[in-house]
């Protein structure tokens, strides 16, 4: 392989502000991003991904705060001198140059020897599946070619960091798949630490080692996708992060949690929350066939059928219960489960295992 | 294949939907006459009888003397010459000055834009002969520039800035800046702002990412602009005629010198066609060269 292999860098962001105008676009965040991780920064439009990602890129200064690489403070070094590979959500090649002379461009900058420049080239469009493109104009690529272009320009000059701002946005979802798991590969092959922007939730759990929750400009939550999607730390990251039903749950003398009498969690030690849910994931839920014994280690929800949608490889149920809370829930369409004979308006049981189950504080509203 | 058409013409209602189709198109062209009418009458017609008298000699005969005598005289050849020239000239003084200039509009926030932009569209909505005639009176030798350049000590003695070839220039680069700078800016506001953000990425200094960059992007808008200069240039009459002092004589002064001394339509009109053809081929050889296409029709 003719890459040097980078020595991947670290990132820490400490403290970082940025506002415009009196809206808060940063309030104070910190990350940790560590050498060789593949970190996405997941949130809402607006919440702030971006201009974070583009503070490590260099593209705008922020208010106060700090960005370092490695040991170095980079918070004032202009983008050309951070020697960090970028690829934008418009991909951003030079519609002036073939696919070759765009992946050579970085080369160029840095005065590599011609014979060099070609076999890093070429090594790079070979990693990226476009060896036969070299020559190709830009205007002349499909959106998928354009953006395996892009990467290759970004990583081409062995960068120790690379920066992606929602490249896969723009490609149908056939695509876009197939992409995540390039690009989970390539990241393993070069080993360089990557920071991924998203608001699609199923794409950071795929591709990521770990995910930052970003709202509102502030990080929600750090932690890899099973901490994130088993134990979300609030009902944001819960209902942001796959689908979710949420159901209040009550006090006992003790302050221990109870659902319907059901005892779900001992009294919670922090005290900032008065009030707790349940957050219930649909594809947790199962049938429960009709006088069936009750089991002690599940809780059960009894509901009338409001909505049936059917959905391939699984069928959603939507279920209303006594006290006016809706459940959500995916069934399995396997031949032999009961989906098949379900109606809308009959009684149904669903039950979970309390394994599954996640409280999590109310938000002081 | 007499099979699949009488298929065709049998499948449901293929018949009708065909008859539909060829009433809308009859209906198209029928909206489209009135504009085929007046292009014809104002374009067509006027450029065919300009073709047509150039081939008549003075007593109407059909001849090739309005031709020949181009070639025979000199004078004639020096005034093309003079015509390529300063068409040349003013071209590449008005990219020297239209480029910084609509460089400095496309990085200025927008909201300046407007203001800056007047001071480009105000001079273009003054009457042009208003603004030559003002451009005479500040370059005559006791005019407001040679006055000012001597007091402040930039030169010694007047220098000669009307009647000759200076004073030709200055107007008409005036006056064409806004052919150039207009597309040229509209050129520049096209240029995606990522690809310069991601040429610094690349680690390109903001001198390298402005030559091998946004230069070759807006090449387009370059070219565009200078071709309209140019060939506008070829056909200008009123600013050389007034800032010239008779020693720039162009195309279009020599087909008035010949209809007012000599009312030879003939000779008159035979300028007007090669220039016209001239014109034709300096766009047909930019053409060639530039990918005109995408330039002047918004293609790519």
């Amino acid at each position: 392989m003719v890459f040097d292999r980078p020595a991947s860098l670290s990132i820490s962001v400490t403290e970082l502000t940025k506002s415009y105008g009196n809206v808060f676009a940063l309030s104070s965040v910190s990350i940790d991003v560590k050498a060789g991780e593949f970190l996405t920064l997941l949130g809402p439009s607006g919440s702030g991904k971006t201009t974070l990602l583009m503070a490590i890129a260099g593209f705008n200064r922020p208010d106060s705060g700090r960005i370092c690489f490695g040991d170095t403070d980079v918070t004032l070094m202009p983008p050309h001198k951070r020697e960090v590979g970028m690829v934008f959500q418009s991909y951003a090649l030079f519609p002036h140059m073939s696919v070759f002379e765009n992946v050579a461009f970085p080369l160029k900058l840095r005065k590599i020897a011609a014979q060099e420049k070609y076999e890093k080239v070429t090594e790079a469009l070979k990693t990226v599946q476009l060896s036969d493109f070299a020559e190709r104009h830009i205007d002349q690529l499909s959106g998928g070619q354009r953006q395996r272009v892009a990467l290759a320009r970004a990583f081409v000059f062995g960068p120790k960091i690379l920066l992606m701002d929602e490249p896969l946005s723009a490609l149908d979802k056939k695509l876009r798949e197939e992409m995540q798991i390039e690009l989970k590969q390539l990241h393993r092959k070069l080993g360089v630490t990557t920071v991924y922007v998203t608001h699609d939730q199923r794409e950071a759990l795929t591709m990521s080692d770990r995910i930052a929750v970003i709202n509102d400009g502030e990080v929600a939550q750090v932690g890899t996708p099973r901490d994130i999607y088993n134990t979300p730390a609030n009902s944001f990251v819960a209902s942001f992060i796959g689908e979710s039903s949420f159901i209040p749950l009550e006090r006992d003398a003790k302050g221990g949690l109870v659902y319907r009498g059901t005892k779900i969690a001992a009294a919670p030690t922090s005290q900032s929350a008065k009030t707790y849910s349940l957050v219930v994931r649909p594809e947790r839920l199962s049938l429960v066939p009709p006088k069936a014994k009750p089991l002690a280690g599940k809780l059960y929800f009894d509901g009338i059928i409001t909505e049936l949608v059917y959905q391939g490889e699984n069928a959603l149920v939507m279920l209303k219960m006594a006290d006016n809370l809706t459940l959500t829930a995916r069934m399995n369409t396997r031949a032999g489960d009961d989906v098949d004979s379900l109606v809308e308006g009959q009684q149904l049981t669903l039950s979970i295992d309390k394994n599954d189950i996640i409280t999590i504080p109310d938000e002081a509203a | 294949m007499s099979d699949q058409n009488s298929r065709s013409d049998n499948a449901l209602g293929a018949k009708q939907l065909r008859a539909a189709e060829r009433k809308e198109s009859a209906i198209l062209l029928a909206l489209t006459m009135p504009a085929i009418i007046v292009v014809a009458l104002v374009i067509i017609v006027p450029v065919g009888w300009l073709f047509s008298l150039s081939f008549l000699d003075g007593s109407g005969q059909l001849s090739l003397v309005n031709y020949q005598k181009m070639i025979e005289y000199k004078s004639y050849m020096r005034v093309f010459k003079t015509t390529f020239n300063v068409s040349f000239l003013t071209t590449f003084l008005c990219i020297l000055i239209g480029y910084p200039l609509a460089y400095f509009l496309s990085q200025m926030p927008r909201k300046y834009v407007g203001l800056f932009m007047l001071t480009v569209l105000l001079p273009f909505w003054t009457s042009l002969l208003v603004r030559t005639y003002a451009w005479l009176v500040m370059l005559q030798r006791n005019g407001l520039i040679n006055n000012f350049a001597i007091d402040l000590g930039i030169w010694d003695t007047p220098v000669k800035l009307a009647h000759n070839l200076n004073g030709t220039l200055i107007g008409m680069v005036h006056i064409m800046l806004p052919f150039l700078v207009l597309p040229l800016y509209a050129a520049m506001q096209r240029i995606d702002r990522n690809t310069l953000q991601a040429a610094a990425n690349l680690g390109a200094t903001p001198v390298q990412t402005f030559w091998q960059v946004f230069v070759p992007l807006s090449l387009p808008g370059v070219v565009a602009g200078s071709l309209i200069v140019f060939v506008l240039c070829l056909g200008f009459y009123v600013t050389p005629a007034v800032l010239g002092g008779g020693k720039v004589i162009m195309v279009s002064m020599q087909i008035t010198a010949i209809l007012e001394d000599q009312f030879n339509w003939g000779a008159a009109s035979a300028l007007g066609v090669v220039l016209l053809v001239a014109t034709f081929a300096v766009l047909l050889l930019a053409s060639r060269f530039l990918k005109l296409d995408s330039v002047m029709f918004g293609r790519h």
